[in-house]
């Protein structure tokens, strides 16, 4: 298939579709408003149902309970949005029930901005609604990786029962690159994805007796039986780490002086500085987190050549990746934070003149 | 090769669209494209603008912080734009829009009254399609046969009129760009 000029809003929807998302649950907000008038377009096209509702809490629990009847379902939001949804995330968490959430992060706190921003990291990483519990977290740096992720979430989803969230920012759904989507899912493919979730999930009773009587529910009364649920989640949780990590490495060798880390639109960023400073002869890699939960720790730690002096963290926030970059240098070299807030993207100048001043 | 342009204007001038067919070609023939618009509050009545990338290589940053090519259908543009640009680089000017024109000696200034054209072609939407013209004739970035085939696929059954004079309108910036 040729490839199509798409703003990344819009490929993360055609790719939800492709992959047998039939379901999808939402309200508009900016920077994501294109996402959800693809879906209010296509979704009847192809025999789905589309549904704007009355609010972002609505459309979270209409994804509680469509996930419940096994059926691939997505929503998605920008930060106030998400923040409304997160009740909602933390018991299809704690139901264990497979969905797709995405956040297009627009500028914070409260009602913020619309440009775009990734002040929302410590929301979707470290759990943002109440309760023990994870979400898996993808975080796509380009059109492509961002509609790619959407088949790559209902897959890990299914998988693992868990919600996951792409998040993806502003200048991601609103940017357009060239994108080459998979294949659509055919009738006997979507057939299997129907009933793969049979053995838990809501269905029609249609033999009358009560053997598959399946519950769907966040809620355990008794304190030993909730500690043991939890538990379990977290075993869960533990081979998803094991199993799912994933990140890029970019001009990463034993030749590096600085060691950058950055995810989502400022790793695109960092990269053009890195080029700049790669043709002055100076060597400074990049590690890019594309699962910012797992967080590839293991990757940053062997990433420190034996010449990087500092590593250097570079977000449209205030530092909420750096504890996680801090987790993983163990205190070995210097960890430097550069970022900006506001809504405002710095620019490969701007870095650029950061990492020089590191050779100074 | 990599090209990085900002074009800039007001809404309704049609910028967007200006960054999204040069995109669009660039993708048609095989580069690596990116287009990133200004989006918001600036977008009604006031300033529009949209990097545009077309490069070789895969391209890092979207943003253009020195565009090589910058095309300012108004003054503002200029006034924001017309700093940035690289040494040499290529500024394409609107100057029914640009009373003050650009100060700047170390860049090729193409000047042309595009709105006049445009009047004079027949239709002010295709404005932006001289400044297309002039961008394939300055720099050669995408090709004209490009253009031409992009826009009869959807134009020719809908507005065959509006087809041939977008067309017209590609040619005069083209001449204009080789002067």
């Amino acid at each position: 298939m040729s490839k199509i000029l798409m703003k990344g809003n819009e490929a993360v929807a055609e790719a939800a579709i492709r992959s047998g998302c039939r379901l999808y649950f939402a309200y508009p907000i900016t920077p994501q408003s294109e996402l959800i008038e693809y879906m209010a377009k296509m979704m009847p096209k192809v025999g789905g149902c589309f549904l704007q509702a009355e609010s972002e809490v609505s459309a979270i629990n209409m994804v509680y309970g469509a996930a419940g009847s096994g059926k691939r379902v997505m929503t998605s939001s920008s930060s106030p949005g998400i923040s409304l949804k997160m009740e909602g995330i933390s018991y299809l968490a704690g139901a264990e029930l497979p969905c797709v959430v995405v956040n297009v992060q627009r500028g914070g706190p409260g009602l913020g901005d619309i440009q775009p921003a990734q002040g929302d990291y410590f929301q979707a990483t470290k759990g943002g609604g109440h309760g023990d519990y994870r979400t898996i977290v993808l975080a796509p740096n380009s059109v492509q990786e961002f509609a790619d992720m959407a088949s790559e979430a209902f897959d890990l989803a299914d998988k693992y029962r868990t919600p996951v969230m792409i998040l993806a920012d502003g200048m991601l759904g609103q940017m357009m690159e060239p994108v080459e989507f998979k294949t659509p899912k055919t009738p006997e493919e979507m057939e299997e994805l129907d009933k793969q979730h049979n053995s838990w999930c809501i269905c029609p009773n249609e033999d009358g007796d009560k053997k598959h009587h399946h519950e769907i529910n966040s809620l355990e009364i008794d304190p030993y039986v909730l500690e043991k649920h939890v538990n379990d989640l977290y075993a869960k949780y533990a081979v998803i780490e094991d199993k799912e990590t994933r990140y890029e490495t970019y001009n990463v060798s034993d030749d590096n002086e600085i060691l950058c880390v950055a995810w989502g639109t400022s790793s695109r960023i960092v990269k053009s500085a890195i080029n700049e400073l790669k043709a002055e002869g100076k060597s400074i890699g990049l590690i890019r987190p594309i699962t910012v939960w797992p967080y590839p720790t293991e990757a940053v730690k062997k990433a420190i050549g034996k010449k990087v002096k500092k590593v250097y963290v570079f977000e449209l926030n205030t530092g909420q990746m750096l504890d996680d970059v801090k987790i993983a240098v163990e205190g070995k070299v210097p960890v430097d934070f550069w970022g900006k807030v506001g809504g405002i993207v710095f620019t490969p100048a701007e870095i650029k003149a950061k990492l020089e001043a590191c050779f100074k | 090769m990599k090209a990085e342009l900002i074009c800039a204007g007001f809404g309704g001038q049609g910028v967007l669209t200006i960054g999204k067919f040069i995109a669009k070609a660039g993708m048609k023939e095989g580069k690596n494209v990116s287009w990133l618009p200004s989006y918001g509050p600036e977008m009604r009545g006031g300033t529009a603008n949209v990097s545009t990338v077309v490069s070789d290589e895969p391209i890092a940053s979207p943003i253009v912080s020195f565009p090589d090519i910058l095309v300012a259908l108004n003054q503002p543009s200029i006034d924001k734009f017309g700093p940035s640009v690289r040494e040499n680089g290529v500024l394409i000017i609107n100057s029914n829009m640009c009373p003050h024109g650009c100060k700047r000696t170390d860049v090729q200034i193409i000047s042309a009254p595009m709105s006049d054209i445009a009047a004079e072609i027949g239709s002010p939407m295709v404005l932006n399609m001289i400044a297309i013209g002039i961008i394939i004739g300055k720099t050669g970035l995408i090709k004209y046969e490009t253009m031409e085939e992009d826009l009869t696929s959807f134009m020719k059954a809908k507005n065959p009129e509006l087809l041939e004079k977008n067309l017209i309108a590609i040619k005069r910036g083209i001449e204009l760009g080789k002067q």
